[in-house]
């Protein structure tokens, strides 16, 4: 055979060209992921036509409601039989859904203590952010329960002194004594200015200068501020605790471990919703009659100490996953107790449970619902006052639809921020 | 903050379990509000209004008392209260008296140890169909499916009428009267059982509130009243003659209009009596002489409270039926004021 026999011999490379235009962009990927055979392909027509028919119900039934009426009946008048939604219900009780029986000229005192809280917890969030904003986001948890409640301004300070009076204690003792004799003596120290003598500082300071705004119970408290107020106190006070007993558990000191065992395994034994009952109910019959224990800060505590239970088991799954070699290394530098934990242990433990710690956190938020059994008004229980309205007797959906949507955006945010967390974080274990 | 509040508290309980005894009267004088427990929420009974404001009908009962004792319609702290937790925030003191269409039964008076002080609705429960099931009487509801609210005393009304006739029914059971509606009109039950005053509200809320009946049938006795505690006789007789005093007002034709011109003295004695023109009846109460006109001016007597609220002008429309005057054929009786 000859050379001449060959067809076409190519002397030179093609230059480089376009990639089909089936095989790529939104073509491309739209079917190399939902028709890529004819099984996918069946599938992808039959989820497009329960979205479609989904979307098709839904759109017009929302974007077609009523946004001005004034009782539910009027609605339907207006709507003349077609199926749309009541959107003036929640425009009529919209601030009711969001600030209960607050006094609507105080509305400024919580959206004020949000701002607060949102400014205190960047420096906390986010790495970037100036470090002076610290100091606001120590001063916050002080200034927000007296802007929520009102009251002299001595009181958050006099609260505030005890957390002076508590570290000033501390370090005399842990000086004289031992670090032990000043982690015992100055929490106590600190506990006694409450209970003694942080009520008369302020009495007798709000005597000599009168500073303060004008106090708004607790049971004026309700819709999705209760929730916050309820959501935002249970993380943040859960939280140091979860990491304490966490640490208690693991601990060498036998009545450290069995308080925190005994702790954990008994609030997670027993439902949040028996806590609450115990809080609003048990609760009234051991206080005298009169006694001024506000319900809201039982509830609080009840919550706190239920998450601090769950929070523990999520940090200590962290501090398991940790290997040996980090302690020992941090007993090789010579570090002790406190210096390890801070700068080698809790670190490392604590970014590897981010995700279970950040659903504590969602779960605990959503859980705040249950308060409406024991006859609170958060979100839940002002959907059932204002159905119990004549005007609105009879209405589910929107009222429903939009407690939902409200909470679905809070715990989304919390996930999202979580993932970011997460990636950051990230130093390449994996 | 709150945390030294929280801590004396616990501190003192013990020490002062047993001291603070004061009269229920000298309380609420003392504080300057009347707690009153009323519903999580009920049609016509108790309900916030758009700015806030609780009306209803329950809700009267207690403004008249805080007029009365307090002489200010308004200073009343409504405490909202559920099924489960209302006995125990009037036994702990938590409220004064509890206005929360509660049914007066032998063990709530006797056993929990309150203090019924009277009846302000004379209740029953009830059956509602969509008219096309074509049934009239509860009678012919053999093998029925039936749509109740558990743990109730509804549910045990309705076990018993079923086999004291002889008949058959399936429950399903739901919580919430909310999700009662929606099931009722989902066609999940045959018929819907509740109170008779909460069949009126829920057909009420009907889209088509023409297709459905509430059956003749009332199969159990549902005394609602306000009450109080055992052990403060002084305190529960306030109660129980504000009622009474509303009650007595309609039947003498004593309304919100025309009080202050009736207070300026009349031929009837008895009238003479309550508005405190003659004797002393609000001394012996421990309150003042004018008590009960300042009651009486809130919302009116007891049948303009009942007619503002739940009656037959309302989006319930209730008839009086039982709870019409007792001179009028119904159970509305007020003993007399002397």
């Amino acid at each position: 055979m000859s050379m001449q026999e060959t067809a076409y011999v190519r002397t030179e490379m093609l230059p480089e060209r376009e990639p089909p235009s089936l095989n790529t962009g939104p073509i491309g990927w739209i079917r190399a992921n939902l028709f890529p055979n004819w099984f996918s392909s069946l599938l992808t027509l039959a989820s497009l036509f329960i979205i479609y028919k989904l979307l098709a119900a839904f759109i017009p039934w929302a974007f077609g409601g009523v946004w001005n009426a004034s009782s539910l009946k009027e609605c339907r008048e207006i709507l003349q039989g077609v199926d749309a939604a009541c959107w003036a219900v929640i425009h009529e009780r919209f601030w009711q859904l969001m600030y209960g029986f607050y006094p609507d000229n105080l509305y400024w005192r919580p959206n004020l203590a949000l701002v607060m809280l949102i400014v205190a917890l960047v420096p906390v969030l986010f790495e970037g952010a100036p470090r002076k904003l610290l100091a606001v986001t120590i001063a916050t948890p002080f200034i927000g329960p007296w802007l929520l409640w009102g009251g002299t301004i001595w009181t958050p300070v006099a609260a505030a002194l005890g957390f002076v009076v508590g570290y000033i204690v501390y370090k005399l003792i842990a000086g004289a004594l031992s670090d032990l004799a000043g982690l015992v003596l100055g929490p106590l120290a600190a506990v006694l200015w409450w209970i003694l003598l942080a009520g008369r500082f302020s009495d007798l300071m709000a005597g000599i200068l009168p500073l303060g705004l004008q106090p708004v119970e607790s049971r004026k408290f309700g819709g999705f501020m209760l929730a916050v107020t309820l959501g935002i106190t249970g993380i943040a006070a859960s939280f140091p605790l979860g990491i304490i007993l966490a640490l208690g558990r693991q601990s060498h000191l036998v009545i450290v471990k069995t308080l925190s065992v005994g702790f954990i395994e008994f609030i997670r034994g027993v439902p949040l919703i028996t806590l609450l009952f115990v809080a609003q109910v048990m609760l009234a019959y051991f206080l005298p009659r009169g006694t001024q224990f506000d319900i809201i800060l039982r509830v609080m505590i009840m919550i706190t100490l239920f998450s601090a239970a769950y929070m523990a088991e999520v940090i200590r799954g962290g501090l398991a996953a940790l290997p040996k070699g980090q302690y020992e290394a941090a007993d090789a530098l010579g570090l002790n107790y406190w210096q390890a934990q801070r700068l080698i242990i809790m670190p490392q433990a604590l970014k590897i449970a981010i995700p279970g710690i950040v659903s504590t956190f969602i779960g605990l938020f959503k859980d705040t619902t249950l308060v409406s059994i024991i006859g609170l008004a958060d979100p839940l229980g002002w959907v059932k006052l204002i159905q119990a309205d004549a005007a609105w007797n009879g209405i589910v959906w929107e009222l429903y639809g939009f407690v939902a949507f409200v909470f679905f955006i809070v715990c989304f945010s919390m996930s999202r921020y979580s993932m970011y967390l997460e990636r950051k974080l990230e130093t390449g274990h994996k | 903050m709150k945390k030294s509040v929280f801590l004396g508290a616990l501190t003192i309980a013990g020490l002062a379990a047993t001291a603070s005894m004061a009269s229920t009267l000298d309380d609420v004088k003392a504080r300057g509000k009347l707690n009153c427990g009323v519903s999580t929420g009920l049609v016509g009974f108790a309900a916030p209004d758009a700015n806030g404001r609780w009306n209803g009908f329950d809700v009267a009962v207690c403004r008249a008392v805080a007029a009365a004792v307090l002489g200010d319609s308004d200073a009343v702290n409504f405490v909202p209260t559920t099924g489960k937790t209302r006995f125990t925030a009037l036994a702990s003191g938590e409220v004064d008296m509890l206005a929360r269409n509660t049914t007066w039964t032998f063990t709530r008076d006797v056993d929990l140890k309150f203090e019924f002080v009277g009846v302000n609705y004379y209740d029953g429960q009830g059956f509602m169909v969509p008219k096309s099931l074509g049934v009239s009487s509860a009678k012919e509801l053999d093998g029925a499916t039936v749509c109740i609210q558990t743990g109730t005393t509804t549910e045990l009304n309705l076990a018993d009428f079923f086999r004291s006739n002889n008949m058959s029914y399936e429950p399903v059971p739901i919580e919430t009267n909310a999700e009662a509606q929606q099931q009722f009109l989902a066609g999940a039950c045959d018929t819907l059982t509740t109170d008779a005053s909460g069949l009126a509200a829920t057909r009420a809320a009907f889209e088509n509130p023409d297709d459905f009946v509430v059956l003749p049938e009332i199969i159990s006795k549902e005394p609602l009243g306000p009450l109080v505690r055992h052990g403060d006789n002084q305190w529960g007789d306030i109660v129980r003659w504000v009622l009474n005093g509303l009650i007595s007002a309609e039947e003498l034709g004593i309304t919100s209009a025309n009080v202050d011109e009736l207070a300026k003295g009349t031929n009837n004695p008895e009238i003479n009596r309550m508005l405190g023109t003659e004797g002393n009846l609000g001394e012996m109460l421990g309150l003042d002489k004018d008590w009960l006109i300042r009651a009486i001016k809130v919302n009116g007597n007891y049948g303009e409270i009942f007619e503002a609220n739940i009656g037959e002008k309302t989006p319930l429309g209730l008839s009086r039926g039982l709870n019409a005057q007792w001179t009028e054929g119904g159970l509305i009786y007020s003993p007399p004021f002397r």
